[in-house]
């Protein structure tokens, strides 16, 4: 019976209207192809220039007209902006910073940002409420409220022109303490801390050995999030630091852009050289992470 | 033994939090009222000036022309960026769509460059004669002028352009969310009633993705108000004739450029009041609507 009705209503509604109905799936789907090659075109124009010669940069659109493959003169392709990049431009260095930084921040965020959540989700203390609380309030403040101020404590604190100044004031942002008190409240029973405590077990093995695995999927994504945040940071590094060999690649880059302006193969070669890592890390991470975001709860 | 080691553990753990944040957000918030009441030349000189900081900002032109540029900015983002990512997102949800999370991570894509480097890429985009924008559009438009001036005449157009690729996909994945829990059995029961498409996205799909749509609203003011890189380095700085001035840019030329921590600070309290004008706004809208 509930067959024959689920087929009716099936008959009723989801009678092909022919003509009508197939043009439209034909619209949407060149609508959505039309808007992804509009999305990739940049990234191809900036592979291609900077594997150009410069004569070749002027005389193609993308990539340059000869009779190999495809109609493409493969031949012509030139790593020349790459060797420049590397030698003159110093690249390598500021790809060094770069990572390094990056790496720090998002381990010392992490680690800061998961402790806190933990003592919020899990522990019981005075002024917990009130403090849950003044988390949720300063995730109102805007960041260029303090850019100027913040400044003047760096100084004070005598921390200009050092790393220290970039990675300590990111130590354990408000939003990741969020972040991690919500997965924590759901992904971690309080049953499991108990029988641990019973066992004799430290707050900080506990934290470490049953609490941080448990939460791995949001670990994860938070490590990415914090990498991705401070890899791409300009306005921080540009304000804090001074020493150029201190930069990292969002400076360098941006400088690279004043001096040799008219040098579009190098300053597209050193934007390929910047985007393709963190775009290589979250397309290789993607698949673990939505795995890991499902075992996780399964398992918890 | 124990009790003591109990009652000590939740502030270890919250040390990070309570030390960072005290010391890199409580501290420069104070200081930033204090500052904003004088006149600086760099961190280390300054002068009391009461509520002249204030005053002259209410009278300062580059001030009014960079909240204007921002804020027709922002207008975009919400009325342009935001109607695209929906309707992107519309067609992303119909069922059985071939490629859908291929398209959504292509989508997405431009959201995992930095704004620098975003700047960077349309900077060259942009260029009269060699940009690829202009070689196309002179290509598909006959008489186009390739040497059309994005970046000299048109900058606000040319900021909105790359800001459309840079977010309407980021924008589009919370919108494929919140469609994607509009629960299928109210949009066949619409049909059941005979509701045309245009009435069922009225009365039964917007107010389900209501409050999403009017935190991604918030989201994107926020971001707006805020948009200082992109323009700085599309522009190689705020353009001829300031046209791509934006508070921040603003904020940022004055206190690091002209040394000014004090009018920098005014700057930054008068954005700050504003941006929590819209986060009031709209928890009163969510509120209102779950009433």
């Amino acid at each position: 019976m509930a067959c024959a009705e689920a087929g009716a209503v099936k008959g009723k509604f989801f009678v092909p209207r022919g003509v009508v109905q197939l043009l439209g799936k034909i619209f949407v789907y060149i609508v959505l192809w039309a808007a992804a090659v509009v999305t990739l075109v940049p990234f191809l124009w900036m592979v291609a220039a900077a594997l150009k010669s410069r004569e070749d940069f002027f005389r193609s659109l993308f990539l340059p007209e000869g009779g190999g493959l495809f109609g493409v003169a493969w031949e012509r392709l030139t790593l020349e902006n790459f060797n420049r990049l590397f030698g003159q431009g110093n690249i390598a260095m500021h790809i060094v910073n770069s990572a390094f930084l990056s790496s720090a921040t998002a381990l010392g965020a992490t680690l800061g940002s998961a402790m806190g959540g933990y003592a919020l989700a899990k522990l019981h203390f005075a002024g917990r409420g009130f403090l849950m609380g003044f988390v949720l309030w300063s995730l109102v403040i805007p960041g260029t409220l303090l850019l100027a101020p913040g400044y003047k404590v760096l100084f004070d604190l005598n921390l200009l022109n050092t790393y220290w100044a970039l990675i300590l004031p990111a130590l354990a942002p408000a939003f990741g303490v969020f972040l991690f008190r919500q997965a924590m409240v759901n992904a971690v029973p309080d049953s499991v801390i108990e029988s641990a405590r019973m066992d004799g077990a430290g707050e900080f093995r506990i934290f470490f050995t049953i609490i941080l695995p448990l939460v791995r999927p949001m670990v994860g994504a938070f490590l990415m999030i914090t990498f991705l945040g401070t890899w791409n940071n300009f306005i921080s590094p540009q304000i804090v630091l001074q020493s150029p060999e201190m930069m990292p690649l969002s400076v360098a880059i941006s400088q690279l852009r004043g001096i040799y302006s008219q040098d579009y193969g190098l300053i597209m070669a050193g934007t390929l050289v910047s985007i393709a890592p963190v775009m290589v890390l979250f397309l290789l991470l993607q698949k673990e992470f939505i795995s890991g975001l499902t075992s996780g709860s399964v398992k918890g | 033994m124990k009790s003591v080691r109990m009652a000590l553990a939740p502030w270890l753990f919250l040390a990070p939090y309570l030390v960072t944040t005290g010391v890199f957000m409580i501290w420069p918030l104070a200081i930033s009222f204090d500052l904003s009441f004088k006149q600086t030349f760099g961190p280390g000189h300054e002068v009391w000036v009461g509520w002249e900081n204030f005053q002259f900002l209410l009278r300062d032109p580059l001030f009014w022309k960079a909240a204007r540029n921002t804020a027709i900015f922002a207008a975009c983002s919400v009325f342009i960026q935001l109607p695209l990512s929906l309707g992107l997102a519309m067609l992303l949800n119909r069922p059985q769509l071939w490629g859908r999370d291929v398209l959504r991570l292509v989508f997405f894509s431009p959201s995992l460059v930095g704004l620098v480097f975003v700047g960077v890429l349309f900077s060259m985009l942009f260029e009269k004669r060699t940009g690829l924008l202009n070689r196309v559009l002179a290509a598909m438009i006959p008489g186009f002028d390739v040497d059309f001036a994005w970046l000299e005449s048109y900058v606000m157009a040319a900021l909105v352009l790359a800001a459309l690729w840079l977010y309407v996909g980021f924008n589009m994945v919370y919108f494929l969310a919140a469609l994607q829990n509009v629960p299928a059995e109210l949009v066949e029961a619409a049909m059941l009633d005979g509701a045309s498409p245009w009435q069922r996205f009225r009365h039964v799909v917007v107010p389900e993705i209501l409050p999403v749509a009017s935190f991604v609203v918030l989201l994107s003011l926020i971001g707006s108000f805020q948009l200082f890189e992109l323009p700085f380095i599309l522009l190689n700085g705020s353009g001829p004739d300031n046209q791509g001035l934006t508070i921040v840019m603003y904020l940022y030329s004055t206190g690091f450029v002209t040394g000014d921590l004090g009018y920098a600070s005014a700057i930054g309290w008068v954005l700050s009041l504003l941006l929590m004008v819209f986060a009031a706004g709209q928890r009163w809208l969510v509120r209102r609507l779950e009433q």
